[in-house]
């Protein structure tokens, strides 16, 4: 899969970019502000900050149940935005979109709605080695109240999924596949399309972790083949505490509700209830109006780009820090697939990632340094923490200079 | 970068790349595991107690430059002091940390009060200070920076008796 086939673009206006996002422009411990932690969370623009003010401010009521006219009006908004992002994704309907907290929420609602039910002692759920605590912890939890297994499908030292590795992984008794579309420790995009593909073969159901891949990445449900899709809003420049999860029809409508109460029924009565329809019948209570708003408009804005461009200046981005890293001493990568998006994880051999981290934020920079929350692959390759930058199309080749320096600065601060 | 260097004084720096009683002790002793499952630091605190005094403390271990040069000073530290006046230190260096009071600390201790400036950085330098207080106290073998039952490992942090020798 070639994630960005796009040919070299010069005449990306990165400052007018940039000028749509107010957070970028200010100075951190009297420096200008180098955010390299968008994999962490990415900034939001102007547009997405008073959409959401303007919401709260003239149209805010409870959805789908007033009849008066700010219910409708949030109504409107809401469904709009269910819209807007069954668009991003390509989704066939805009009911196969629920909306979650996020891609955690997202990851759990199949856990517990789709594979418990159909899970039992001697099953598998296969995922790979490289995945986040959130597509790790409620296969777990789910295993343990069923007694199916964990599969785990091995890497390579690059970072790579090892694709024989994991067919040999799926068998007759693997009921569901889970894996990442993009690593968020490594950077690396998992082939997803020949994966789910494999999977497709033997009639076993796919799950992808799309939470890294939407900011990079064009995303085609449908293309993918894949049964459910779950990301974030605030890592498309959307806001916090909203997210998606997109399933097939046809799984969603055989799914048993997840949370009970308001929005998810058609009727009650003592004895028993009867579900609304999709998606309502996964989105009980009353739901982040203003973050559903939030994040479609933050999605109208990415797609109003020329994402070819912003994808080839990340990739820049990406090849110049990988550049400056290489060249100072005693670091090293991790994670160099061939295939990646603008992240790159990194380890000195003798300076902690969190000195680093404290000293780069001195120097205005922001990296992410850590685990990641992907503790098993790092105890795979031997390394308590890296530290990460992750670059966003708003980030600069200048704030690249800068990050070096600010590096270079900090391994000479202790190794004098 | 002012308050940088007051964070990274030349001492901690000297301590992070020389550590002080870096090994460990033979037995008789008491260990303790220290984890911080939030940065991945994991030191082992090791003390010899003999007649109510610590008569000999030691860790191994990989951490931050904060975590290594606070537990390579506590070491230094809690030699030849008694339990009691083990334990008051860990809490005036804990009180110090958490930016609660001027220190009534002197010499090289001094140097971590900067600490209490960065919260995120807190914990690191608590480490080696809470390994030695259940070392000194309960006797316990591991102890985490995360509360019991919240680790990010997804268990309680284990209690489990591995005293004298390892």
């Amino acid at each position: 899969m070639s994630a960005h086939p796009a040919p070299a673009t010069a005449d990306l206006d990165v400052a007018a970019l940039r000028a749509e996002f107010p957070i970028l422009h200010q100075e951190i411990n009297g420096r200008p502000l180098v955010y390299l932690d968008n994999a962490a969370s990415a900034q939001r623009p102007s547009c997405v900050i008073d959409a959401m003010a303007e919401y709260y401010r003239h149209d805010h009521a409870n959805v789908h149940r007033g009849v008066h006219t700010l219910s409708d009006r949030a109504t409107r908004a809401f469904e709009a935005a269910r819209e807007t992002v069954a668009r991003f994704i390509n989704a066939d309907r805009s009911s196969e979109v629920i909306w979650t907290r996020g891609t955690t929420e997202a990851i759990n609602l199949v856990a517990q709605s789709f594979a418990r039910p159909r899970l039992g002692p001697g099953d598998d759920i296969v995922i790979t080695t490289m995945e986040h605590h959130a597509n790790i912890v409620p296969w777990q939890m789910v295993a343990e109240q069923t007694g199916a297994r964990l599969r785990v499908a091995p890497i390579t030292r690059s970072g790579e999924l090892d694709l024989d590795a994991f067919e040999a992984l799926l068998g007759e008794r693997t009921r569901l596949v889970a894996v990442s579309h993009v690593s968020n420790s490594l950077g690396t995009i998992n082939p997803v399309s020949k994966m789910v593909a494999l999977a497709r073969e033997r009639g076993i159901p796919v799950l992808l972790d799309g939470a890294q891949a939407g900011p990079h990445l064009t995303i085609d449900v449908q293309a993918l083949g894949c049964d459910f899709y779950a990301f974030s809003g605030h890592k498309l420049f959307g806001p916090t505490g909203i997210g998606v999860l997109w399933g097939r029809e046809a799984l969603l409508d055989a799914m048993p509700p997840w949370h009970g109460g308001g929005e998810m029924i058609r009727t009650v009565s003592f004895e028993k209830s009867t579900w609304n329809e999709l998606p309502f019948k996964f989105e009980a209570g009353t739901p982040h109006i203003a973050g559903a708003i939030g994040l479609g408009r933050a999605l109208e804005w990415f797609m109003a780009q020329d994402r070819t461009a912003l994808a080839a200046h990340e990739d820049a981005l990406l090849a110049r820090c990988t550049a400056v890293i290489e060249a100072l001493p005693g670091l090293r990568i991790i994670g160099t697939a061939k295939d990646k998006v603008s992240l790159v994880s990194f380890v000195a051999d003798d300076v902690h990632a969190h000195d680093l981290g404290t000293i780069l934020d001195h120097q205005g920079v922001a990296i992410r340094t850590g685990h990641h929350c992907t503790m098993p692959l790092l105890e795979w390759y031997g390394v308590p923490a890296t530290a990460r930058a992750s670059m966003a199309f708003y980030n600069t080749h200048e704030e690249i200079e800068v990050f070096g320096q600010a590096l270079e600065r900090a391994l000479a601060m202790f190794r004098n | 970068m002012a308050d940088l260097e007051a964070l990274y004084r030349d001492v901690v720096l000297d301590h992070n790349r020389r550590p002080r009683n870096f090994r460990r002790l033979a037995a008789p002793c008491g260990c303790t595991d220290g984890v911080n499952p939030l940065c991945g630091d994991r030191l082992m605190v090791c003390l010899r107690i003999e007649d109510e005094t610590v008569t000999e403390a030691a860790f191994e271990g990989s951490g931050c430059a904060i975590s290594m040069a606070s537990a390579s000073m506590m070491t230094e530290a809690v030699t030849g002091r008694s339990r009691a006046e083990a334990l008051s230190l860990a809490d005036t260096v804990g009180a110090m940390l958490r930016g609660r009071e001027g220190s009534a600390l002197q010499g090289e201790l001094l140097a971590l009060s900067a600490v209490s400036a960065y919260p995120s950085r807190v914990k690191c330098a608590l480490l080696a200070w809470e390994a030695l207080r259940a070392g000194l106290t309960d006797g316990a073998a591991r102890v985490s920076t995360e509360a019991q039952g919240r680790t990010s490992e997804g268990r309680p942090a284990e209690q489990r008796q591995a005293r004298d020798g390892h």
